[in-house]
């Protein structure tokens, strides 16, 4: 595989417009044939805060960030500051900067690179109503090689609500960056195949979820606005009334929770989002969905915890909750998407089973899948849909709980003659009559745990690659630097297993003794201070295997080569 | 009232606390806050007899920028939090502040429950008519058709909450309404609320000027209530002129005589012997 | 409405009192500019946060002339929030309210100029209602003073652009934080 890739991070304050100037770096990038992704920092203050955007190239698809930047460009050089430990540079890394914009707020940290001046406040203002920020998105193209005709139409698209003066503005601004750029290094191009045949797109991972949701059937949402869950609602606000669903933004995750419970009750898949903080204040309620076998999705996007924790920043320690957070014996569904097109596949794919089994599905999204924009192949198509168990016709008396071979029993819907029960949090007989005899509690118990661990989930519970005696196993956004790991050991002849379990709940022992057979070495690699991911597999699962776990919770994401050098040092061989 | 010669009195400046609020410039919150400073320098409250209680919002990050005691809660609970801490330490001033969407939405079972309760506390709404922290979604005190919000972008169709007459309907003993732009009146208002026995109430109306700048004109709408219906202790009369003024009266709005909730606590570690008579056998 | 007469809520009866006002106005109005400095370094405005450190500075001299003014005199004793004035905020206070985290140096001295012509319109109306011939005398020479500001601050704003429209354009969305 002979993939080129760019890491290249903008960073400003005080209201320079970084992210913008990344997202139309990336727009430029994408319509010149790049793939690659952006994230966005920022300081504590709501406008006019430092800002950082993040941003990979690359020439094939990538997942996961790259082990360290090649040009960082900081508007104002104190800016970076904030920004170091998730910047990282190496000697030969390119930083350009206007150090004129330094000599009141302070100056570069501390760090590697080769420092050039670009000077972009005097620049801008060679042109009327000009930013410095456009003439650092003219030098980055020149220094990229990106065509001032892609820019001007990232311009267009992205600042269209701006209006045409501002884009005309902006499009001078970017020229004179263009040509301040030819005195700035330039780096080498790849071969771009700027007119694919492959159909692309541009998604964040909250887009790509709501996208999931509505192609699996959801069609009413009821939520409460929590970072970084909020655009994955906004996208649902606005995309459900095309399809004649309907949101509702309600007082508090409390009310959330039960009115999609409500809604699916009635007949209407249902879904919510939210955050870790605003799991917690479901759970109580998700208890309910489970006893009363009621279908309802919940998508986590996780954040750093705990309480409060960090909002703006990714970790995966919402596991416990996810999987023992409800009270008594409640199986339920986890799944984690593994990527941000996967989101989509994984949402999807969660309202279906959650239809098909009657039952709660908590989705663990993460900050950095859901808050990423990602350049990527068009996510396939696939056919899970929700399709619940519905009675076509009633004999004398309906039992909505009756215990049959797969534990899932016809559901009805309100509106239908002779299908009337009332469902129930208090645990009942197969009529869903209240009971407290224990032949009922058992056999209820007994039907929600097998409905879940019986059915057929197919491949789709794990990603498994590789066939190699070392095996890593990962879940959720932690998988993309552990796949490009991998990627780099096999081009060298190194095969190095990989799991990334999708399904968390319920556990698949068989599915997972085959998919660790002739494994000698299990490295686990999880973003979570408690290693909760490795309590998880402890108990769930016979790791006959020798263990090793390399974490550490947010805010940092993983990078390829410190899983490399994991291996390394486990194997005492050379990865690299 | 002037400085009693036995009182040290402190300037408000030294009850603001070394960390700079990252609020946008031109917020009301910075009003508040500085009467806040200036209600308890006038009443000679020492600082550490004070603790400010929030939940989550921009309001609610008031408490790290004072130097009192104060504790930055979860979203939405903060009467729950100043209630038990009021309930074990009479003795302190409990001052709970926050926002119309950490106040009324999710909050809102907890404002109703502690009008109802009535403890000896004040608690400031800075009330801007929408989410702040999250982006701009539309508040429960949001007018129905305010079309920007992402989330409601048909605008809320919905009836806006009414936050003083529901305080006054669940037992609040005082209530009020103030703007942020008059940082002294507030001030003084806050003196009053303080010392006012039981739940007093306070709204001040401070403007968002990043998600909602058309805001800033507020103060212009906002007149004092004429002088014969303020601080009426008839809740009748109050309710007619809080669920017919528009919200633009400001003033002490009714200063009731309810009874008021303080449990006695007292530890006591006597007596404990005895219990065993029941057990023993 | 609010930009209009900002006079005390009661007459003012003696020049010690007119005294304790005007040195009430300036003190706030150091404070206040104190605090709008330090609101645009948080916000990364360093330009205009150094012209309200000067503003505050000014602001202090005003301050050192009042009370020279004072001297020998016996001033009320009235604490910040008990000055009364007409429409509810003091001529001063209204400052923080024009703030934006992108203001240029123009905006900065236009909140000033603001705040001294609410001072001047506060000192008319203490003339305008003066029963005391020593509080009417003060009361024109205080206004004079604030007219005079204001033609300084003028001059000072010439050396600077008036900002084009747009100026407040951020093309960034705001950060959500919680």
């Amino acid at each position: 595989m002979n993939r080129q890739s760019l890491s290249i991070a903008l960073t400003g304050s005080g209201g320079s417009g970084v992210m913008t100037t990344g997202s139309l770096l990336l727009e430029a990038a994408s319509r010149s044939g790049w793939y690659g992704f952006m994230s966005r920092s920022s300081g504590p203050q709501i406008r006019g805060g430092e800002a950082a955007a993040v941003i990979r190239l690359a020439t094939e698809p990538v997942e996961s960030p790259d082990d360290s930047f090649d040009l960082v460009l900081a508007i104002d050089p104190a800016s970076l500051n904030r920004f170091v430990a998730e910047i990282p540079l190496r000697e030969d890394s390119l930083i350009v900067t206007d150090s004129a914009a330094g000599r009141r707020s302070g100056g570069l940290p501390e760090v590697p690179g080769r420092v050039f001046d670009l000077p972009m406040q005097e620049l801008a203002k060679t042109v009327q109503g000009g930013r410095p920020n456009m003439i650092a998105l003219g030098a980055i193209a020149k220094m990229i090689g990106l065509s001032e005709a892609s820019i001007h139409s990232a311009l267009e698209k992205i600042l269209a609500s701006k209006g045409p003066d501002i884009i005309e503005t902006s499009r001078v601004c970017v020229q004179a960056g263009l040509t301040a750029g030819t005195e700035l290094p330039i780096f080498d191009q790849p071969q771009l195949d700027g007119a694919s045949a492959l159909e692309r797109w541009s998604v964040t991972g909250n887009e790509a979820a709501g996208m999931g949701a509505i192609r699996g059937g959801v069609r009413f949402v009821a939520a409460y606005p929590i970072t970084p869950a909020t655009e994955l609602l906004e996208w649902l606000a606005s995309s459900l009334p095309r399809v004649g669903g309907v949101l509702v933004q309600a007082e508090d995750e409390l009310a959330s929770i039960n009115q999609i419970i409500g809604a699916s009750f009635g007949g209407t898949p249902a879904l919510t989002a939210t955050s870790g903080p605003g799991l917690a204040l479901m759970t109580e309620s998700i208890g309910l969905a489970v006893c009363s076998e009621v279908p309802v999705v919940i998508m986590d996007v996780m954040r750093c915890g705990p309480s409060t924790g960090i909002a703006t920043k990714s970790e995966q320690s919402d596991l416990n909750i996810a999987l023992n957070g409800l009270h008594g014996d409640a199986p339920h569904l986890v799944l984690a998407p593994t990527s941000v097109t996967d989101c989509l596949f994984t949402t999807q794919w969660a309202v279906h089973l959650a239809e098909a089994m009657q039952t709660p599905a908590i989705v663990l999204s993460d900050q950095s899948l859901g808050q990423t924009r990602a350049i990527v192949e068009r996510p396939a198509d696939v056919s899970f849909i929700a399709k619940r168990l519905v009675p076509e016709q009633f004999e004398d008396s309906y039992y909505r709980y009756a215990v049959g071979e797969s534990g899932v029993s016809p559901m009805s819907v309100p509106g239908q003659a002779g299908g009337q029960y009332t469902a129930d949090g208090l645990e009942h007989n197969q009529a869903g009559v209240p009971s407290s005899m224990p032949e009922d509690h058992y056999s209820q118990l007994e039907k929600r745990e097998r409905k879940i661990n019986d059915f057929d989930y197919g491949q789709h519970w794990a990603d498994l690659e590789g066939s190699g005696s070392t095996a890593v196993i990962t879940w959720g956004s932690a998988t993309g630097p552990v796949r490009e790991a991998l990627s780099r050991l096999r081009e060298q002849g190194n095969d190095v297993r990989l799991i990334s379990l999708r399904l968390l709940a319920p556990e698949r022992p068989l599915e997972m003794a085959e998919a660790l057979k002739g494994v000698k070495r299990l490295l686990v690699v999880e973003q979570s201070h408690s290693r909760q991911f490795h309590r998880y597999l402890r108990a769930a699962y016979d790791l006959t295997t020798e263990v090793r776990v390399f974490n550490r919770p947010g805010p940092l994401p993983f990078r390829p080569n410190e899983i490399i050098q994991q291996l390394a040092d486990w194997t005492g061989e050379a990865g690299t | 009232m002037s400085s009693d010669t036995l009182q040290v009195q402190l300037q408000p400046k030294e009850y603001k606390s070394a960390v700079k609020p990252v609020w946008c410039p031109g917020c009301g919150d910075f009003g508040v806050l500085g009467s806040i400073t200036k209600a308890l320098a006038g009443l000679h409250i020492q600082p550490e007899n004070v603790a400010i209680i929030s939940g989550i919002g921009c309001s609610s990050r008031m408490p790290t920028y004072l130097n009192t005691y104060g504790f930055h809660g979860v979203h939405g609970r903060a009467l729950a939090l100043a209630t038990g801490l009021k309930t074990a330490r009479p003795d302190i001033t409990v001052i709970a502040t926050g926002g119309d969407g950490d106040g009324f939405s999710i909050g809102g079972n907890h404002f109703l429950h502690t009008c109802r309760r009535n403890p000896n506390m004040t608690y400031i709404v800075m009330d801007n008519q929408v989410y702040g922290m999250t982006k701009g979604q539309a508040s429960p005190t949001t007018e129905p058709n305010w079309q920007k919000g992402k989330l409601t972008p048909a605008g809320t169709g919905i009836n806006p909450f009414q936050p003083l007459a529901i305080a006054l309907a669940s037992g609040a003993n005082f209530i009020a309404r103030c703007s942020s732009s008059d940082s002294n009146g507030t001030a003084r208002v806050l003196m009053q609320a303080i010392e006012h026995p039981g739940f007093s109430m306070v709204q001040v109306l401070s403007p968002c000027v990043t998600f909602r700048p058309e805001q800033r004109e507020w103060k212009n709408r906002l007149i004092p209530a004429p002088e014969e219906m303020q601080a009426t202790s008839d809740a009748a009369e109050a309710a007619r002129l809080l669920l017919t003024d528009e919200g633009v009266y400001t003033g002490i709005l009714y200063k009731g005589n309810r009874p008021v909730y303080q449990p006695k606590l007292e530890s006591s570690m006597e007596n404990i012997a005895e219990f065993e008579e029941e057990f023993r056998i | 409405m609010s930009d209009s007469i900002k006079g005390p809520a009661r007459t003012i009866g003696s020049t010690e009192e007119l005294l304790a006002y005007s040195l009430a106005m300036e003190t706030e109005a150091v404070d206040r500019f104190n605090d709008l400095a330090e609101q645009m370094e948080t916000h990364h405005n360093y330009e205009v946060a150094d012209m309200f450190r000067k503003l505050a500075k000014i602001e202090g001299l005003h301050i050192d002339n009042v009370s020279r003014a004072a001297e020998g005199k016996q001033l009320p004793s009235l604490l910040a929030w008990e000055y009364e004035w007409q429409g509810g905020e003091s001529p001063e206070g209204g400052l923080m309210e024009e703030a934006h985290y992108l203001m240029q140096p123009w905006h900065a001295i236009e909140l000033a100029m603001h705040g001294e012509m609410r001072a001047a319109a506060f000192y008319r109306h203490v003339a305008d209602t003066a029963v005391d011939d020593g509080v009417l005398k003060m009361a024109l020479e205080l206004v004079e003073e604030e007219e005079e500001h204001v033609e300084l601050l003028k001059k000072w704003q010439e050396r600077y652009p008036k900002p084009a429209e747009g100026w407040d354009e951020d093309l960034d969305p705001p950060a959500m934080l919680e």
